[in-house]
């Protein structure tokens, strides 16, 4: 499909919100609770943040929940009864505000629900997402989604992307799929002609921080490397950078049993903690946090590209904002591309 | 801070010690945790009022103890961690030199954890005012609004651990919450979950909390989870006295007075 | 529609508390039957999460009793237990759990009429209280969305 420029004029913003909602559409929007922005539920535009360069939890919990239950059993006479839970009751919702880079997020992680298993449960609820993304005009220290490939301005990943043109502008609105198309019917009228506009020039400035080709090579021989304990030291194997990065999946499925009845229920892991990779036997073959660090950059830059051809980072750089020790991925990035093998 | 780089370079010299742990400059301003094992690498120590990040959550982690005797560069609170952590039997003088950094900001060598004590016994333990308004504010509102006030400020928690990773008084190796046989504290963040965890982790930090906000500064999420066990600080106090950590002796939750009060048992 | 019949779970020393009860049985004094009794060998083995998951698992009121301080049966333990039960009663008066749906008490072995005036008294206090609602309808197995606006 074509790519459909408009123009969204910067009052129009909630009009077009009002509109989704009257023809009752949930729509998920960063609001701030404790100077914290994550994306939730929101009723009314009034409660939308603005002015983040980039939100503190990413946007896969609309499509992989924190804690997602996934059948309920119950134990009787006759043996054992399953209810899986029915998708047609998983909602349709608009993802609003997301940046670029995580748009592409969705994807990177879609890859992980689909390799070798196609997991129906994350694709249902994936497919039912509309995203309206948003590009960037500033961005900060953390930022490097173009030394993985993006840009603050990329239309990977969202249906429709809108790029303000300007601290105080009107907007720029791109539709770029039928999915897309069919939110913009429903506001006709928010989305008016576009005279032309150069996109590129309300962009932020992200300049490339290193070559990610060189790195993948690099870890390639980079297993046995000091260089992991060295920058592992100050860790201290929280699931914080796990939580809030776009494209991380590990999750652990438990049974919470009451009795005769339960519930199976899945929630989000992290490889960063002690307990992640205990066997039954007792034995941890990542006993060190080195091993963990290293399993999480190996991961995101060496397995995910090698095996299901993309990236497993955005270049975000929530990860680093949200460590409590100051974890800065890309300063680690930079300091593997430096050290001699 | 001049002093104490030179220290830490004395001290790595004379392998007095192995390792010197302290801060450094981090990301944007903010600062971090340092570990000097090479004398030039010292010159990186800073000190100033950005540096609060309990340093003493690393001297109980294998990866750093395997290095041999560590000295930690420690602000009061820090130095209440050491004192804790020593009193439970978590280091010891043998494994540990301690660098103090009084609240002035100068630099004091002690010989030894005793000394340590007797510095940190000239202090009490104290709510700042801004947490101390808050908790007047909690409790004064009726059961079902502080109810709903913990439900609500607990939801948005997802169960990362950053809180119980930065505390140096949640040292075990296997956490209450890491077990399933029984499953004490359901893994799920819920609004249920994360009560519940919150709750068993103020629990577990009473009489042992020396009130330094790391679980605060760590959450992710900005949770106030530290009124929580200020709200044990404050009741310590109210019931008991007060506690400090102290090298020999009374645990507020290992001891007892047989006349202990309380107007509650029938 | 039936009327609401608390359902009340009681952590007991075995030496004190539930020989007392015992003897109410023996007794033949007839109380309220709301009660599930569960034995420790002294309610200084009573860990906290143990109340916690009494609420968790749907128990309206909490009944936690032993022996009289200076007659434990093993000296000190209910002396430890006092308290943490101080402690932990203001904790959970704090996060606004109902502390006045958990019940502590000195019940002795020879006491077994007051062992059912405690058990009826609390009966009949959580019954019109009505049932912890507040606690059992928290979000516990994801049905509900964490949702903020």
């Amino acid at each position: 499909m074509n790519i459909d420029k408009r123009l969204v004029r910067k009052d129009s913003l909630e009009k077009l919100f009002d509109i989704l909602k009257q023809n009752s559409k949930k729509i998920y929007a960063p609001v701030t609770k404790n100077g914290k922005t994550t994306f939730r539920d929101t009723a009314s535009f009034s409660l939308i943040s603005t002015g983040y360069i980039q939100t503190t939890e990413s946007s896969k919990d609309i499509a992989f929940p924190r804690t997602e239950k996934l059948l309920d059993y119950s134990k009787n006479k006759e043996g054992m009864s399953v209810k899986g839970i029915d998708l047609k009751d998983i909602p349709e919702v608009i993802l609003w505000g997301i940046r670029p880079c995580d748009a592409i997020g969705i994807g990177e992680l879609g890859s992980i629900f689909n390799w070798d298993y196609k997991d129906e449960i994350y694709n249902n609820r994936s497919s039912k997402v509309t995203v309206f993304g948003f590009s960037c005009n500033k961005s900060d220290e953390y930022c490097f989604c173009t030394s993985v490939g993006g840009n603050p301005g990329n239309t990977e990943g969202s249906d429709i992307l809108f790029t303000r043109m300007g601290e105080d502008g009107d907007y720029i609105a791109e539709i770029l799929t039928e999915k897309g198309q069919a939110v913009a019917e429903i506001a006709s009228g928010i989305f008016e002609r576009l005279e032309t506009a150069d996109k590129e020039k309300f962009l932020a400035d992200v300049p490339v921080k290193f070559n990610h080709n060189e790195i993948s090579e690099k870890l390639d021989k980079f297993f046995e490397s000091k260089e992991w304990v060295d920058q592992s030291l100050r860790c201290l194997g929280c699931g914080a950078c796990a939580y809030v990065c776009p494209t991380c999946a590990c999750f652990d499925i438990e049974d919470e049993a009451h009795g005769k009845n339960g519930s199976r229920v899945r929630c989000w892991d992290s490889c960063g903690f002690s307990h992640f990779t205990v066997h039954t036997s007792g034995h941890n073959p990542r006993d060190v946090q080195s091993a963990r660090w290293r399993q999480r950059i190996m991961h995101k830059f060496s397995y995910m590209p090698e095996r299901l051809s993309v990236y497993g980072c955005t270049g975000c750089g929530r990860c680093s904002r949200a460590c409590p020790v100051d974890m800065n991925i890309l300063e680690h990035l930079i300091s593997i591309q430096e050290v001699t093998v | 801070m001049v002093d104490l780089i030179k220290k830490a370079k004395e001290l790595i010299e004379t392998s007095a010690v192995k390792v010197v742990i302290g801060y450094e400059e981090g990301t944007g301003n903010k600062t971090r945790a340092l570990f000097v094992e090479k004398t030039e690498d010292a010159d990186r120590l800073i000190f100033d009022s950005r540096c609060v990040q309990n340093l003493a959550a690393y001297i109980t982690k294998k990866e750093i103890k395997d290095k041999g005797k560590m000295a930690i560069a420690a602000t009061l609170p820090v130095m209440r961690s050491i004192i804790q952590l020593a009193s439970e039997f978590q280091v010891n003088d043998s494994n540990l030199l301690v660098l103090g950094i009084t609240p002035e900001s100068k630099l004091v060598e002690f010989a030894n954890l005793v000394e340590v004590e007797t510095f940190v016994h000239q202090y009490q333990i104290e709510i700042d005012a801004r947490n101390k308004e808050m908790l007047d504010k909690l409790e004064k509102m009726t059961q079902p609004e502080r109810w709903k006030f913990w439900i609500d400020e607990l939801a948005p928690c997802f169960k990362c651990y950053a809180c119980r990773a930065a505390c140096p008084m949640c040292y075990c190796s296997r956490c209450t919450v890491d077990f399933n046989q029984p499953q004490w504290i359901p893994v799920a963040s819920t609004e249920l979950g994360n009560l519940e965890w919150h709750l068993m982790r103020a629990i577990h930090l009473t009489g042992r909390c020396i009130d330094c906000d790391a679980c605060y500064n760590a959450c992710p999420l900005s949770i106030p989870i530290n009124l929580l066990t200020k709200k044990m600080l404050l009741d310590a106090k109210e019931h008991f006295g007060g506690y400090q950590p102290a090298l020999k002796g009374d645990h507020l939750m290992s001891t007892y007075k047989p006349d202990d009060k309380e107007n509650f048992i029938q | 529609m039936a009327e609401f019949e608390p359902k009340i779970v009681a952590f007991v020393c075995n030496w004190c508390t539930y020989a007392g009860a015992d003897l109410t049985g023996t007794s033949r004094i007839k109380y309220a039957s709301n009660v599930r009794i569960i034995r420790f060998p002294c309610t200084g083995r009573i860990d906290y999460m143990l109340l916690i998951k009494a609420f968790d698992e749907g128990a309206d009121g909490i009944i936690v009793s032993g022996c009289h301080p200076n007659d434990c049966h093993y000296t000190s333990g209910n002396f430890h237990a006092r308290r943490r039960w101080i402690m932990f009663r203001s904790l959970c008066n704090f996060t606004g759990i109902d502390t006045e749906r958990i019940k502590f008490s000195w019940v002795s072995a020879a006491e077994g009429a007051r062992w059912a005036d405690i058990v009826n008294a609390t009966v009949s206090e959580i019954r019109e209280k009505g049932p912890y609602t507040e606690y059992h309808k928290v979000s516990r197995h994801a049905e509900k969305e964490v949702n903020h606006g």
